[in-house]
């Protein structure tokens, strides 16, 4: 039992007064009361003929206009016609059939809708909430016509045809399943598609577009060259624009004590202060190809993810989530640059895969 | 009343308008046709007097930050050996003299007379070769289309496909193309001003560079096919329009249908 502190006298709890409720004391006495509907306001249009007579004027002047809306169209079809090889035409045959459907529409929207609120009769009705749930009858009924459709269909009695049901039922989305697997390469593991590219040891570096193989000598220092591997112009368009997707590469000169390495090995992948990485960012795979000369960053415009070219392209700001991979090169005897080798690690954004060899 | 007042000499506020206005255009008028005439003015860069012009130039409005012999202080870059193409880029499109040390130094009025700035590329230029300033025949009759091509893979990234611009980092922008000289394009391309990258001959050739600058031109001449370019921003200010004038058109229908008639 609750006791005072200052002595043992129990703590005696407050008799109500009478006519309250026990256990309602905290309830405040001006609840709130239903309003009601608020009073009818009738409108302007059903008190003054004269503005019914003009709303009504309206609603078929806005009918009407609609119909010159789509006369306007057809006329601008004919006699803005699509010349061919001539762009400004086109824009003034979609501006004006634009402006006419828009303007049917648009009218008979408008007109329809204030027929209904200033024309037609103003009458308020209300419908009462009422219980959802059936009464006991309805839903006996409603069992009672499942049984009766069950026996009648021969659904549960008929287990041949139910299971060509189900089996039929199950069937039909696969072709879709087989459709997307479709767009997936089919021949080759999608994995190790993800993992190479085009480069190999040895392949020149050319330019884009013109498959131009690119000297040591041609790259001068703040240069930036926008760089495809050798031979990938000559591929059918489809699988150029694939190889290319992965392949492509920014090429760039800095003064060599710019270049900060981690290793002589990353060193290595350099020539004399030209460097090749990867132009797919490693977020989500834009082409990251905003390169600032004098500050060596290079920034993606997707997701503004900002890369180091003098610190082996670390993410100095954004959402990627590593570097971007860099392209060994070197020069062949003939001075023209060319690649040691693939990248060393898969370009482009994660996937699951990604890590397992 | 009215009427003495004005017998007796005073002038009408129109007057005094139009007098300032046809003093105006009067020394304006002359003042452009100054200009015009010396702009016109053929300039020999190799001459010895205007290398003088230039040196003297050269001492009075570059040399503190760029050096007495522009070799660069710690204020501004070496410019022995980046051509008269560089100086007539930097000056012609008033990003030198710069106004405040920035992130970049931002195209302005441009600060001096056409001869005033080839005098200052001469003297540049007779310190060390470099890129010279791009002949009116490599300037002109490019491909249109190869251009649109070499643009997209190489310029677009960061001036735009329309060429109208766009953010860099830390308050650096590439500027909008709209309105540049095809001079200050060609030499912008061959010297590679401030963060931009270089594009030597070997990258871009010359012609590769007139048809470059042909596809500006004819992105400049020809409106767009779509209709309102919404400054050929893309999504951004697509997107803003679309949020601010199609939903709220929608939003105000909205409201409008399900309001009572008064």
């Amino acid at each position: 039992m609750a006791q005072n502190e200052n002595g043992s006298s129990d703590i005696v709890p407050m008799t109500p007064p009478s006519g309250a409720v026990v256990g309602t004391g905290v309830v405040p006495a001006d609840t709130f009361e239903n309003p009601g509907l608020p009073p009818h306001r009738p409108r302007v249009t059903d008190l003054d003929p004269k503005k019914k007579k003009r709303a009504a004027r309206f609603v078929v002047a806005m009918f009407w206009l609609s119909v010159i809306g789509s006369l306007f169209a057809i006329f601008a079809y004919m006699f803005f016609p699509i010349e061919d090889g001539n762009m400004a035409s086109v824009r003034l045959n979609t501006l004006f059939m634009g402006l006419g459907i828009a303007l049917s529409l648009l009218a008979i929207g408008i007109a329809a809708v204030h027929w209904g609120k200033a024309v037609m009769a103003d009458k308020e009705g209300v419908d009462e909430r009422h219980p959802v749930r059936g009464t006991e009858e309805t839903r006996a009924r409603a069992v009672e016509i499942f049984k009766e459709a069950d026996e009648e269909s021969g659904f549960s009695r008929r287990t041949l045809i139910r299971g060509g049901l189900i089996a039929s039922l199950v069937a039909f989305p696969l072709p879709a399943i087989a459709l997307f697997r479709g767009l997936a390469p089919m021949d080759v593991d999608p994995n190790t598609e993800l993992k190479h590219t085009m480069w190999k040891k040895g392949l020149r570096l050319t330019q884009d577009p013109t498959g131009t193989p690119i000297k040591a000598s041609d790259v001068t220092i703040g240069s930036a060259f926008q760089v495809i591997p050798e031979g990938l112009v000559d591929l059918p368009e489809h699988e150029k624009l694939d190889a290319k997707a992965k392949a492509a590469v920014l090429l760039v000169r800095l003064k060599p004590e710019d270049l900060n390495w981690t290793s002589e090995q990353r060193a290595s992948w350099s020539y004399d202060g030209i460097v090749a990485y990867s132009k797919i960012c490693t977020h989500v795979g834009c082409p990251v190809a905003l390169y600032e000369q004098q500050t060596h960053h290079l920034l993606c415009p997707c997701h503004q993810s900002q890369f180091d070219i003098a610190n082996e392209c670390k993410v100095i700001f954004g959402p990627a989530a590593r570097p971007l991979p860099q392209l060994p090169i070197t020069v062949d005897s003939e001075g023209y640059l060319v690649a040691t080798s693939d990248f060393t690690e898969p370009v482009g954004p994660s996937f699951w895969e990604r890590s397992t060899s | 009343m009215n009427r003495q007042n004005r017998k007796s000499g005073r002038r009408s506020p129109v007057a005094s308008v139009s007098l300032l206005l046809i003093g105006l255009l009067a020394t304006g008028g002359a003042y452009a046709a100054f200009t015009a005439s010396t702009a016109s003015a053929a300039v020999d860069l190799s001459s010895p007097e205007v290398i003088d012009q230039g040196a003297k130039l050269f001492a009075a409005n570059c040399a503190t930050c760029h050096g007495q012999q522009a070799q660069g202080t710690q204020n501004g870059p070496s410019l022995i050996g980046v051509g008269a193409a560089s100086v007539d880029f930097q000056v012609g499109t008033g990003r030198m003299p710069m106004q405040a040390s920035g992130p970049q130094a931002p195209s302005k009025p441009v600060q001096f007379e056409e001869s005033q700035i080839k005098a200052l590329a001469a003297y540049v230029a007779s310190l060390a070769p470099g890129p010279a300033i791009p002949s009116e025949s490599q300037l002109t009759g490019g491909d249109v289309a190869a251009g649109g091509e070499l643009f997209r893979i190489n310029c677009a990234m960061c001036h735009n496909v329309a060429g109208a611009g766009g953010a860099l980092t830390e308050g650096k922008y590439a500027p909008v193309l709209k309105g540049v000289a095809p001079v200050h394009v060609y030499e912008a391309m061959l010297t590679g001003p401030q963060n931009m990258p270089a594009f030597n001959d070997l990258n871009l050739t010359p012609d590769d560079k007139k048809n470059i600058i042909a596809y500006l031109q004819y992105n400049e001449e020809n409106p767009s096919a779509g209709g309102l370019e919404l400054g050929s921003l893309g999504p951004v200010s697509e997107g803003l329009f679309l949020w601010i004038f199609g939903l709220g058109g929608i939003v105000a229908l909205t409201v409008w249908i399900t309001a009572k008639s008064n």
